[in-house]
């Protein structure tokens, strides 16, 4: 089963390696990872695929809580958006080619970011579904380069992962 | 005042009296300030020595033990102790000297990428790298390490740092929004432990090492309740070892009273323990007729990690203890401590008598010659599995043994710690022939302090432990075990160092020199002579279950003396 967690950490130098090293240790797959700031000053955010079943899923979490510089961890099960960002270059033999790779392109609402003789490079960004069908219908055209960043994601609604109010020690 | 003169102000602000350690290049600032500093520093001859000393410091007195490394060699030489420390969850705070912030990551002389390294054997580190931050880091450092589930924190100091103006404030705030630990225990989850109590008919209550602190709630909920005890290797001590509801320690080589009582529980509270494989054995096999496993951990992602937890209670052991017997009543158990007792008779933990002197009866008379008052440490291997089944516990932070990692050779080092954190009291090593010879070279630290340590070196010419599992299960094949022809004198090796040195090898002897150990003030090495081919028993093979459980040595009959 293949779950998204969100983890909101101090973006303390080494706090990536802290995290990628603990999954790695604990024997747990990471699919993808994607980070990148937020709105706060000194937060950052993680998006990981792991795949699993529950009770790998609750060690992943509890785990990762373990961390001192992480926040808050979320497993998003409910209602979400998610969406992964992929260039995709594609190898273009003649003219008839181009346009069906065009027309293949527009159906999944991708952009084209670069276009020379014999390659074109793509712009998508979707669920991580999409994006495999996208490189599957590319493939047969020849795939050059395909680089993804990985799912990152988001609750619907008013939930978010924020840090709790601070308690008195 | 430098960044150096901030960082021993900090520490003393933190309640430090004491640091072990060893000096070098990129520590060296520290160590100037520390010549005008009320800290007393214990100059270890090797740094693996400075974390077991700062370690068992920690265990036996209960506040976080210190020590000081500088880089690049000196710092990994402290690797193993932080394992070691993390896998007991012992507060320990280690201090490291880096190179200048300019040579980081240029491969320098005495380079090494410490923070990197010690990143999974350590509760958390820090890298210091504006002077100013050196209170708040060593506050948050102290506070990381002693709360929660404690465990050791490394910080590492470029030497810039140390010799840079501190111009900052001491007066700090710690700030970790991801770190709250939980405390108290959810309520809900209490009355749902005590009412699957009172329902058990063959409870058993298991305390583990995160119950040290909580010896006297303990004793009051095993006493309210009339449940029995079971105290791991690391929760020796946690309960009186001489209690009539004391079963003795579980696992590998725990009593047969224990296992058997884990085996046919129907019911188990764990206090502060992580089921150890060494105490569970197979876990699809571990006490099968549980249909309630109450497990209590101040660490969330200890629950449910390797066995399935009915009632999980998150929180400290000493808070979740005292509500438990707040709230537990007197179980009728009469008919299960029938079966028990029976068990307990007819197993207790003995040796076969035989002309040699053996390691069991070298312990048990300590044991009895002290009447257990002793602050006990060992090495890891056969020594440190008979201390633990022979001399009795009755005390918390009395047994300080390498439970998780199972480190050879912190015998002598945590021998020194102890006694340094507990001055005036008695401190007995139990050694193993091969597990003391790993750090020997303490013996001159020992020596310069004069501390009243006993060193009592078990030696039967083997590493033991590994020729026991050679000999059931590697057909006798004693692959590089052997020692005996190689060992030192060890009693010309302590007088060498100017301790006294004493050889055991006359049985009828035993009595008398162990007086004459004990009542030679300052530092004694005791080497015993003992049996060669003992074995520990009673033995759960690895990965076995309690059902798999070797009573007694299936090579006696054949092998003899």
């Amino acid at each position: 089963m293949r779950h998204l967690v969100s983890v909101l950490v101090q973006d303390n130098p080494g706090v990536l390696q802290r995290i990628a090293g603990l999954i790695a240790r604990r024997g747990f797959n990471i699919e993808s990872l994607a980070v990148g700031r937020t709105h706060q000053p000194g937060l950052s955010r993680i998006s990981l695929v792991v795949s699993g079943d529950d009770a790998v899923l609750e060690q992943v979490e509890k785990q990762l809580n373990r961390l001192i510089e992480v926040i808050k961890v979320t497993d998003h099960s409910e209602p979400h958006v998610e969406r992964e960002l992929a260039l995709v270059k594609v190898s273009i033999a003649g003219m008839e080619e181009r346009l069906e790779v065009k027309d293949i392109a527009e159906a999944f609402r991708a952009r084209i970011v670069d276009v020379a003789k014999k390659s074109i490079i793509f712009e998508l960004t979707g669920d991580s579904t999409k994006v495999n069908n996208f490189v599957e219908a590319m493939r047969p055209y020849g795939l050059l380069e395909v680089m993804r960043t990985g799912a990152v994601g988001m609750s619907r609604g008013e939930q978010v992962l924020k840090v709790r109010e601070k308690k008195a020690v | 005042m430098n960044g150096a003169a901030a960082i021993l102000k900090a520490l003393e602000m933190q309640g430090v009296d004491t640091i072990f350690g060893h000096p070098g290049g990129t520590i060296m600032p520290t160590y100037d300030a520390l010549y005008d500093s009320p800290i007393r520093h214990i100059l270890v001859r090797h740094e693996q020595a400075g974390v077991h000393a700062a370690t068992a410091y920690a265990r036996a007195s209960g506040r976080v033990g210190v020590c000081m490394a500088t880089s690049g060699p000196g710092a990994l030489n402290l690797v193993t102790g932080l394992q070691d420390a993390l896998m007991d969850s012992t507060p320990v705070v280690a201090l490291t000297g880096n190179v200048p912030q300019h040579l980081i990551g240029t491969d320098a002389f005495q380079e090494a990428d410490v923070v990197g390294i010690t990143q999974p054997v350590t509760k958390h580190n820090f890298q210091v790298r504006n002077v100013n931050d050196i209170p708040r880091v060593i506050a948050e450092a102290f506070y990381i390490a002693s709360t929660g589930r404690p465990g050791p924190v490394l910080i590492d100091f470029p030497k810039d740092v140390q010799q840079a103006e501190f111009t900052g404030s001491f007066e700090v705030e710690i700030d970790l929004p991801g770190y709250k630990p939980t405390y108290k225990g959810h309520p809900r989850q209490i009355e749902r432990a005590l009412e699957a109590l009172q329902k058990a008919e063959k409870p058993v209550l298991m305390v583990g090492g995160g119950a040290q602190h909580a010896a006297p709630e303990i004793l009051a909920l095993a006493e309210k309740t009339g449940i029995p005890v079971i105290p791991t290797l690391m929760g020796l001590g946690a309960f009186p070892g001489t209690h009539p509801q004391c079963l003795g320690m579980p696992g590998m080589h725990g009593s047969v009273a224990a296992n058997r009582a884990i085996h046919h529980a129907d019911t188990i509270l764990a206090i502060g323990l992580r089921f150890d494989d060494r105490v569970t054995g197979k876990v699809s096999r571990f006490a099968p007729h549980a249909h309630t496993i109450i497990h209590v951990d101040i660490d969330p992602a200890e629950i449910g990690k390797l066995v399935k937890t009915a009632i999980p209670v998150v929180g400290d052991a000493k808070w979740v203890a005292a509500e438990l017997a707040k709230g537990a009543k007197k179980l009728n158990l009469s008919k299960w401590w029938g079966q028990l007792e029976d068990w307990k008779t007819k197993h207790p933990f003995a040796w076969k008598p035989k002309p040699h002197l053996q390691s069991q009866e070298v312990i048990q008379a300590f044991w009895e010659a002290t009447q257990g008052k002793a602050v006990v440490t060992s090495g890891v291997g056969q020594h440190q599995m008979f201390a633990a089944q022979f001399y009795k516990f009755d005390k918390p932070r009395s047994w300080i043994n390498s439970g998780g990692l199972g480190t050879m050779g912190v015998g002598l080092p945590f021998a020194i710690g102890a006694a340094l954190a507990r001055p005036g009291e008695l401190v007995i090593d139990f050694d193993g022939d091969g597990s003391f010879q790993m750090t020997l070279q303490e013996l001159a630290t020992l020596k310069k302090h004069d501390l009243n340590v006993k060193i009592v070196i078990l030696n039967n010419g083997f590493l033991g432990m590994v020729r026991q599992w050679q000999d059931l299960f590697h057909a006798k094949r004693y692959s590089e075990v052997y020692l005996a022809d190689s060992n030192p004198d060890f009693a010309k090796l302590a007088e060498a160092y100017g301790i006294k040195g004493i050889t055991l090898t006359d049985k009828a002897k035993l009595h008398e020199t162990v007086k004459e150990v004990l009542a030679h003030p300052g530092p004694v090495l005791l080497e015993a002579r003992v049996y060669h081919e003992e074995g520990v028993f009673p033995m759960i093979p690895s990965g076995g279950a309690a059902e798999d459980m070797i009573i007694e040595n299936p090579r006696e009959t054949v092998a003899g003396d």
